[in-house]
């Protein structure tokens, strides 16, 4: 049934009885073409643009709870391009150009949102990496724009100009940038792939790979039985270690819980993302009216999906140090991700040594922004064997050949990404 | 001209008739007592109608008594001070409030969004993830903005919060949840055995529902026994009792938060006082006692001003001494519904009927009420409520279905009690359905806790004593301490005769979520529509997200799912309940740490010196460092580090470098210690020299760099980059105690132990022989470069090292910081005759550009000695950390970027750091990028801008011509590359 | 969380900063990985003549730089007491449930 107004007002005249499930949930069959570990937002867009771009609909995303459930419906919604070095500017650019394009693909009101993404700096020394990121972006066809201190003022008025341990010196802004409703994203592709014919299957735990006497992949064995699948692909970050243990596999990641927290609803404040330069702090506001905000990882490998009050108040005097009108705002909740923080703080997208076990992980806590052209390339690498080009950095082996993707300059350590 | 309080008690209750309080709402002036909230002044003066709902602002009043009160949402307090989204049940009166009402316009009464209702038919669950896709660009610049406008409830000033916050430890044998029946049981049983108890409480009176109740304890009235254990508890050495203080969240180790409402009380906090404070409370054991929270019943217009929860109308009656309604109708699936009516009608109220769904209960129940002359209708429901802003009826349907409209001012209503247990759940358990309260109940604990009364869901009176006291004396006992907890207060062990009824599909404009306005319709379309796991039912109906956390509306809406469902609660489940429990202000939780004290600041010792010389000061992480010493009459900064530089190149200039990292390395394999973590070697070094080294990390990427001085056979002092100084130091403790815990080697920080200036320039040397005289030989035969000498000089410890950044003659003299100021001075004065200037952070960076050193925007944690032009340095007769991972291909791939020097092929032209480098006519894009200008500065020496730049295969390409483009700003500068040692290459005045 | 030093006694765990895998600890260095006694650090370091050039094992000693068991359940972890005693700690939690079985000083547990 396609989504628009019209659909919508002849519902209401029949009291909204004729809608349909979103997607079909489905029950898994003994065996499909392929299957996508991990419901959520990157394995059902590769589901998605499986059956979309390259026809492959025997397909069956497999979830261990509910379709979102994970860091899809865990993060702060941000979607943004404006990375520094080659191996990620493209591959975020075609994820936002995606963003793009999404609703009208999907038919789907993901409320794709480009208000804008401010990162501010404090230091001369912060405004030429600023610049040196800037103008990277510009070279990759990304829009980007210097925002002096003053510009940053008139913008922001309510920002902490005037009595700040690190004033503000001004902001590399991408307009482009802004927030997606995460759950949203989630549903949107999976009433889409399931339109296509891609089985998604919920509460379907993997508790192991089945290879066949080459070794090669056979299919998963689940908590619903066993599915064979000439390929898997595995795309559950925050737990990615451990399925990849079940094939024998150890990858460079850390698992790390990240806290994020939203306020009570108030009329419209904030109309952009922002960033604190000089502490951990991002803040946006929703459109049910949260301040949606985050900062950094607790710092301690965890599985918890919660974290410590240290860095609650880490984050908090982030906020007041930068908004000081929060003082007054309350936090209503707050919550804990669990990431695959990544060697050098960025993805894999790649094939694995298991011949048909492919490996989407590594997204620290950039995944979300990255949801349309993870499920891109993943698909892309799944069905034809070769990665899409904006993604070929991505490789597992990356580590030991010495060409780390590091933004942030910080070296084999997982929680300084 | 005050209203009188028109529902106000002549007697009954706990607030002070004597003490009157003025407030105002939405403007108009009204009178409470000492001892009101918000929402019990204004009960007393008849308003029932306080706020509008979120999406179809439907008219709302006042449902509960406490913190879970999803509909009366006032913005209190006016001007920088306004806090939006304030719950009048939690907010303590006080003379002088001024509150109002949010989310409506032009007033409460007739407000223009209620429009909004109209549409309720398109406006279901979910609408807009179906619509507002076309035209493209329309999103961002209508349907967002109309629907940002519309939601949202209460307004923020966007003013600095005046008021100031502050964090605080505690740490006890036994944290108490709640000081209610079972919560004051507990500490008394624990407090009376020696323990160290803190009894925390959100509300600002001590006693929980024992305020609000009738019964008898110990044989005194409730709300007089509690009282009276509050003040035992005060006598009791080890007990800390901490009203008007929410513990909101529940972390790993019994570590709890907690936040203390120190002046929310007040108009304005004392001077002095914080508003509120943050307490981080370290328990061995904990009790939770935080009761229980009745649930609504879910009916058509359940909503309306006028409809309140059945113990609220007991707590406004009993505690508050007010009569929220004077006809009233009571709707009860539990016995405890009907004692209500008892209590209501024993204060004047008129009782015009009791429906009770359920189709039988106890006929003494049922006989009071009768002589009460209420109707009774077993069996029964209510159809629908009637009155545009607040209730004047209700229809009530009997049990064969005849229905008959009843005039009542209030509804009272109660579906059964949830217990309070969102702390049992913060780490991680999950709860426990009980069939017998129909309800969940704490399933696993967290380590060290134990839960008592209503939370655990124990609903009589005297059960939930006896369960708090047995839970105080175990605490004690389980921390060993053995003293008499006494006896467990008694009590009537009542029950509260309970019975599921949960919401059907069906009922219209039924609520169950009353602040976000969702219907049954809504959870039925969810369930329609596939979002039939409680998460996704939250997500796709905003259920439980409001403001009150789903505290009345979850297990309501969870319920109808489960119906819908065909299948039992308990397999449905519920939502995970995350910190905080009750929303905390941000600005407690950031404590003190805002404005110029969010980080601290760290002065040197010559801070005071260099303000005197007009220092302007800039920040260096925690640091304050001078950046420039401007001179009347230079026209810009630029002049005047011109003028520095000048200074330090033609005569001497000094420079506090004491921020600089400073770490003792001491030991007999001191050496051998730093030949591993430096790439060169050290232990050859001469005691009396220091020496240039860099350090990888174990990746192989550079780390830090600086130099090491051995002063003694066993005695190193190696320096690191003010920005590393924290992280050489961990990696160096890490190297002794981890790697190489056999190495006999003791490291000391003593970054701030040492203040520390470079003089530098030709005169350098004079300037030093002037102020050390015969203390010192600072002769080049005996300190030549690189030469490092302790010795003692006017009864003070001085290192002196001859090293230079600047490329000049130079030196480091360090003192003990207690000394800094007069090395400050004492080298100005001795300099004067020679021009001594000081000269401030940014000249150190022209002077160490002109000299082509590396600094933070080289070292950037992605380069590696070599492309530093310090590959050189590594040792290949010695292992250090992180030359094995250097040797990877894609470290010492040709194609990296390595450092290079740049000019402007135009001498006018200028330079700015972060530009990119393409070749000339080359289209600007990722596949052409060359590389990057890392440092850029107008060089006084060369008399024109100059930079240091990383470029693909850098060296090979001195001499050619590039272009450094800053997009950003739009500059596009022809450039030649060089080698990036701009002055004095040959390195002769160094040696002068 | 509260980790209880050896040195300091329970502290909270704003004082403690984490670094990784305890197992992890020198893998990059020749002679100094997990597994290798005290003191073949030294030896190592006299096999690498001059001209060894590029490690040949590099590659090996990446792998286990990088890669990481990651378990979700019991593991040993290093801690440094940053604003305490400035000791590494070798620290035994659970990552699913944060419980803290075991804290030893780094330099006496076995690498």
């Amino acid at each position: 049934m396609r989504y628009s107004l019209l659909s919508l007002a002849a519902n209401a005249l029949r009291g909204h009885a004729g809608w349909r499930p979103a997607w079909r949930d489905a029950a898994p069959k003994a065996a499909y073409d392929a299957v996508v570990v991990g419901g959520g937002g990157h394995g059902l867009a590769t589901a998605y643009y499986l059956a979309r771009n390259h026809g492959l609909a025997d397909v069956a995303v497999l979830e261990k709870g509910w379709i979102g459930s994970g860091n899809a419906g865990r993060n702060t919604t941000i979607i943004r391009s404006n990375y520094l070095l080659p191996g990620n500017s493209a591959f975020y650019e075609l994820s936002m150009r995606l963003w793009e394009g999404l609703e009208a693909d999907l038919n789907y009101n993901a409320m794709v949102s480009q208000r804008g993404v401010l990162n501010l700096f404090h230091s001369d020394a912060q405004r030429d990496a600023a610049v040196r990121r800037g103008n990277a972006m510009r070279l990759e066809g990304i829009d980007a724009e210097l925002l002096s201190a003053d510009e940053v003022r008139r913008a922001l008025p309510f920002l902490n100009f005037d009595d700040a341990r690190f004033p503000i010196r001004g902001g590399l802004r991408q307009r482009r940038g802004g927030t997606a409703r995460h759950d949203a994203v989630v549903w949107g592709y999976a009433r889409a792939a399931s339109e296509r014919g891609v089985d998604i299957v919920q509460n379907c735990e993997v508790t192991g790979i089945l290879r066949d006497p080459a070794g090669a992949v056979a299919g998963v064995e689940t908590s619903r039985g066993t599915i064979r699948a000439g390929k898997v692909g595995v795309a559950v970050a925050g737990h990615s270690s451990r399925v990849a243990a079940m094939a024998g596999l150890r990858l460079p990641i850390e698992s790390h819980v990240l806290q994020a927290f939203v306020s009570e609803a108030i009329k419209p404040l904030l109309d952009t993302v922002v960033t604190f330069g000089a502490g951990h702090f991002y803040i946006s506001q929703s459109d049910k009216g949260g301040l949606v905000f985050g900062g950094d990882i607790d710092g301690y490998n965890s599985y918890a999906q919660r974290g410590n009050l240290p860095t609650v108040e880490d984050v908090c005097e982030g906020g007041m140090a930068l908004m000081p009108a929060l003082g007054r705002v309350r936090v209503l909740r707050s919550w804990g991700g669990i990431m695959d923080m990544s060697m050098d703080g960025s993805p894999i997208i790649d094939a694995t040594p298991v011949p048909g076990l492919f490996l989407n992980a590594g997204w620290c806590y950039g995944g979300f922004k990255a949801t349309p052209a993870s499920g891109h390339c993943f698909a892309r690498l799944i069905a034809t064997g070769t990665p899409e080009p904006a993604a070929a950095a991505y490789r597992l082996d990356r580590f030991l050949r010495g060409a780390t993707i590091d933004e942030k300059g910080q070296g084999a350590q997982a929680n300084l990404h | 001209m005050r209203d009188v309080q028109s529902h106000r008690l002549d007697a009954a209750g706990l607030v002070d008739r004597a003490r009157p309080l003025g407030f105002r709402f939405d403007g108009r002036a009204y009178e409470g007592f000492l001892g009101d909230t918000l929402a019990s002044a204004l009960l007393a003066n008849g308003v029932r109608l306080v706020g509008r709902s979120f999406k179809y602002h439907r008219p709302r009043g006042i449902v509960t008594a406490g913190p879970e009160e999803p509909n009366a949402l006032v913005a209190l307090r006016e001007g920088a001070r306004r806090e939006p989204n304030s719950k009048a049940t939690a907010v303590e009166l006080f003379d002088g409030l001024s509150a109002r009402s949010q989310n409506r316009w032009p007033s409460l009464a007739f407000d223009a969004g209620a429009v909004n209702g109209l549409l309720a038919p398109l406006l279901v669950a979910g609408f807009y993830y179906k619509t507002f896709k076309w035209p493209s660009g329309f999103w961002e610049r209508v349907y967002e903005p109309a629907i940002r406008r519309a939601a949202g409830l209460g307004r923020s000033s966007g003013l600095p919060d005046p008021d100031s916050y502050e964090g605080a430890y505690a740490f006890c044998d036994l944290l108490v949840i709640g000081a209610g029946p079972a919560g004051l049981a507990a500490a008394l049983a624990a407090g009376r055995a020696g323990a160290r108890v803190i009894l925390c409480e959100e509300d600002f009176a001590l006693g929980g529902r024992l305020l609000c109740e009738r019964d008898a304890v110990d044989g005194r009235p409730a709300a007089a026994w509690a009282a009276r254990a509050v003040a035992e508890l005060a006598t009791l050495p080890g007990v800390t009792l901490m009203a008007r203080t929410a513990v909101f969240g529940a972390y790993d180790g019994g570590t709890f938060g907690a936040v203390e409402k120190v002046s929310d009380h007040l108009a304005v906090p004392d001077p002095g006082r914080p508003r509120q404070r943050l307490w981080r409370i370290a328990a061995r054991r904990s009790v939770l006692a935080a009761g229980a929270i009745e649930r609504p019943l879910v009916f058509p217009g359940n909503d309306r001003p006028g409809v309140m929860m059945a113990a609220a109308s007991r707590s406004y009656v009993n505690r508050f001494g007010v009569l929220p309604g004077r006809r009233v109708a009571v709707l009860t699936a539990t016995d405890d519904g009907w004692r209500a009516a008892f209590d209501l009608a024993e204060r004047g109220a008129r009782i015009e009927a009791v429906i009770d769904p359920r189709p039988a209960g106890p006929p003494a129940l049922e006989e009071r009420a009768r002589r009460l002359g209420a109707r009774l209708l077993r069996g029964g429901r209510v159809a629908g409520t009637h009155g545009r802003l607040g209730l004047t009826g209700v229809t009530v349907a009997a049990a064969g279905g005849r229905t008959e409209r009843l005039p009542v001012d209030l509804l009272v209503m109660s579906g059964g009690y949830n217990p309070n247990l969102a702390l049992t759940t913060h780490l991680g358990a999950r709860p426990a359905w009980s069939e017998e309260i129909a309800a969940f109940v704490p399933g696993g604990l967290p380590p060290g806790m134990s839960v008592a009364g209503a939370a655990r869901g124990t609903l009589s009176l005297g059960a939930a004593l006896r369960e708090g006291h047995a839970a105080g004396r175990e605490a004690a006992e389980a921390c060993g301490l053995g003293g008499c907890a006494g006896e467990a207060p008694r009590a009537d062990d009542e029950a509260a005769g309970l019975a599921a009824s949960w919401p059907v599909a069906g009922a219209r404009k039924a609520f169950v979520d009353f602040q976000h306005d969702v219907t049954v319709a809504d959870v039925a379309l969810a369930h329609r529509e596939g979002f039939r796991s409680v998460e996704l039912l939250k997500r796709y109906t905003t259920l439980g997200m409001a403001t009150d956390q789903g505290k009345l509306s979850n297990l309501n809406g969870h319920a109808l799912m489960a119906g819908l469902l065909g299948r039992p609660i308990p397999e449905v489940g519920t939502t995970a309940a995350r910190a905080p429990t009750v929303p905390v202000a941000i600005g407690a939780l950031a404590g003190h740490a805002r404005g110029r004290h969010f980080k601290p600041t760290r002065l040197t010792a010559g801070h005071a010196l260099a303000a005197e010389r007009g220092a302007t000061f800039v920040e260096a992480g925690q640091w304050l460092r001078p950046q420039w010493f401007a001179a009347p009459g230079e026209a810009d900064w630029l002049a005047t580090v011109t003028r520095e530089v000048r200074a330090v190149r033609e005569a001497v200039g000094i420079c506090d470098v004491s921020t600089l990292g400073k770490i003792d390395v001491q030991g007999p394999d001191a050496g051998a210690f730093l030949d591993r973590v430096y790439v060169n070697g050290f232990s050859g070094l001469p005691v009396g020299r220091a020496r240039y080294g860099v350090m990888l990390r174990e990746d192989g990427f550079v780390l830090d760099d600086g130099t090491a001085a051995r002063l003694a056979p066993d005695h190193f002092v190696v320096s690191t980059t003010t920005a590393n100084a924290a992280r050489v130091m961990k990696h160096l403790t890490y190297c002794a105690q981890v790697l190489w815990p056999e190495a006999d080697v003791q490291l000391a920080s003593v970054t701030e132990a040492w203040a520390q200036y470079a003089v530098a320039g030709p005169r350098a040397r004079r300037l030093l022989e002037a102020l050390l005289g015969a203390a010192a030989d600072v002769s080049d035969a005996a300190l030549p470069f690189m030469g490092a000498r302790e010795f003692e000089w006017a009864g003070v410890p001085v290192r002196l090292f001859r090293l230079s950044f600047s490329g000049e003659l130079a030196y480091e003299i360090a003192v003990p910081a207690a000394y800094g100021d007069a090395l400050g001075r004492a080298l100005l004065a001795a300099g004067a005759f020679l021009g001594v200037a000081p000269y401030g952070s940014e000249a150190l960076g022209v002077l160490r550009i002109e000299k082509g050193h590396v600094a933070g925007n080289e070292i950037s944690g992605t380069t590696t000695a070599g492309d530093l032009g310090l590959g050189r340095l590594m040792s290949r007769k010695k292992d250090f950390v992180g030359r094995a991972l250097a040797g990877r291909p894609g470290l010492v791939d040709p194609d990296r970027l390595r450092l290079v020097g740049l000019r402007p092929l135009d001498p006018a032209g200028r330079l700015s750091g972060g530009a990119h480098l393409l070749a000339p006519g080359a289209a600007a894009t990722t596949a052409n990028d060359l590389g990057y200008v890392t440092s850029a500065a107008f060089s006084p020496s060369l008399g024109r801008w100059i930079a240091l730049a990383l470029l693909r295969r850098g060296p090979e390409r001195i001499g050619e011509h590039l272009r450094a483009v800053d997009l950003l700003r739009g500059t596009d500068v022809p450039v030649e590359v060089c080698p990036p040692v701009f002055v004095d290459p040959e390195g002769v005045r160094l040696h002068a | 969380m509260r980790i209880a030093c050896p040195f300091c006694g329970s502290r909270d765990l704003r004082e403690f900063s984490f670094l990784g895998d305890a197992g992890a600890a020198g893998a990059g260095l020749p002679g100094a990985g997990p597994g290798a006694g005290p003191g073949a650090g030294a030896e190592a370091g006299a096999d690498a003549g001059p001209g060894a050039g590029p490690d040949a094992d590099a590659g090996a000693r990446a792998e286990a730089v990088y890669l990481r068991d990651n378990p979700a359940g019991r593991h040993r972890g290093l801690w440094y007491h940053e604003a305490g005693c400035r000791s590494w700690l070798a620290v035994t939690r659970d990552t699913r449930t944060h419980a803290i079985f075991a804290v030893e000083l780094a330099r006496e547990g076995a690498r």
